[in-house]
């Protein structure tokens, strides 16, 4: 293609008759075009499809363990996922204390989180206990959103655990279910 | 005045540095690339913020959407022995064919008593079929805890480590398909497992 004769031969006027030497050179600009190509679609292939684990502990479900702590209602906050996105949260029992209803998100949970972490933090000097009950209307986005806000907000201590009658009445009566 | 000559160089330059260069990245980025497997069914993953990458082999990955559950597990060997002891167990024969086939699936969701025929399909049959997932339900001895047990029992006679598990579940799943499936886990005292997510983009 781009390559120019540069070897200037048969300008013998008689003596021997050479055979002429032809160019051992190859035109690469084509395989390497491809090459390239194909290099950019690995590229961008690769580093593209690279899913990520989040790493999730249940509470052992066996009753017969003796090492039980009892909890202090006053440290623990029970977050009710419901429909459409929303989340009820209170702190302490169910019926004692009136739940409130956000969004999921930076300015919903994540605030609300937070500010009571370190309330509570203040209050009793321990760290709070966060339990978080999926209701059968909520998403597996909701729950991967709520452990991720409190990766994000750094709750030591949070369990995933079986929503309760009382608590999905709270839900109904909110309209959240 | 003498004219001035301009010399005449060749406009060809050398590509072969160029070309081994190319080809030495274009081997490295097939070698390190992972076949990418595909769905049975559409699956959204959600966005989290965690960056621990997943482990690339020694993965029991159950994925979830539309209510069903579809079952892989990494390693050719350790398919193929699964398939045999679940085999055993139920007292289905797998021909030697059916067993090469499988143990080159990467994901599937059929019951076991549909398995046989789905293998004795072709890549493009098997593709066009409607996989119903593998059957579940709360009783302690369903088809899915058995898989999950058998190939656990495999990874640890063949490899003797302990199989990672995962869950890859579709943003919409309804929670009681997944809390299901965490109590199958359970029942088996597996009490830690891995959410499979992507990389959360920049909150606006």
């Amino acid at each position: 293609m781009a390559e120019l004769d540069t070897s200037g031969g048969g300008k013998h006027k008689g003596g021997k008759v050479r055979s002429k030497k032809a160019s051992t050179r190859v035109d690469l600009t084509a395989m390497v075009d491809l090459a390239f190509l194909l290099i950019t679609f690995f590229m961008l292939t690769t580093t593209l499809s690279k899913p990520k684990a989040m790493d999730l502990t249940m509470p052992d479900k066996d009753e017969q363990t003796k090492d039980q702590m009892p909890m202090a209602a006053s440290r623990s906050m029970t977050l009710l996922l419901g429909a459409n996105n929303k989340v009820e949260w209170f702190i302490g029992e169910p019926g004692k204390s009136q739940p409130t209803t956000e969004g999921f998100g930076k300015n919903g949970l994540r605030k609300t989180l937070i500010e009571k972490g370190r309330e509570i933090q203040q209050s009793t000097g321990k760290f709070m206990f966060v339990l978080i009950k999926p209701s059968d209307k909520s998403n597996y986005k909701n729950v991967v959103d709520t452990i991720d806000e409190m990766n994000i907000t750094g709750v030591q201590s949070y369990a995933i655990v079986d929503i309760t009658p009382p608590e999905l009445e709270l839900l109904k009566r909110d309209g959240n279910y | 005045m003498p004219r001035v000559k301009v010399q005449r160089k060749s406009t060809s330059i050398d590509m072969t540095a160029m070309c081994d260069v190319a080809f030495l990245l274009l081997t490295f980025f097939i070698l390190t690339a992972k076949p990418r497997t595909e769905d049975p069914v559409p699956v959204d993953i959600p966005a989290a913020t965690t960056e621990i990458p997943i482990p690339d082999d020694n993965m029991l990955m159950l994925t979830v959407g539309q209510g069903k559950v579809f079952f892989s597990v990494d390693g050719n060997d350790v398919r193929k022995q699964t398939l045999i002891q679940m085999g055993d167990k139920y007292g289905i024969k797998f021909s030697a064919e059916q067993q090469e086939k499988f143990s080159g699936l990467p994901v599937f969701g059929v019951p076991l008593k549909q398995l046989g025929g789905f293998l004795d399909l072709d890549a493009e049959g098997r593709k066009a079929f409607q996989q119903s997932g593998i059957p579940t339900d709360t009783t302690a001895n369903n088809e899915l805890s058995d898989w999950i047990r058998e190939s656990r029992r495999v990874v640890v006679s063949l490899h003797n480590r302990a199989l990672r598990i995962s869950i890859k579940g579709d943003n919409k799943e309804e929670y009681p398909t997944i809390k299901k499936l965490i109590g199958v886990l359970q029942k088996q005292k597996i009490n830690k497992f891995s959410l499979i997510t992507t990389v959360k983009a920049e909150a606006k």
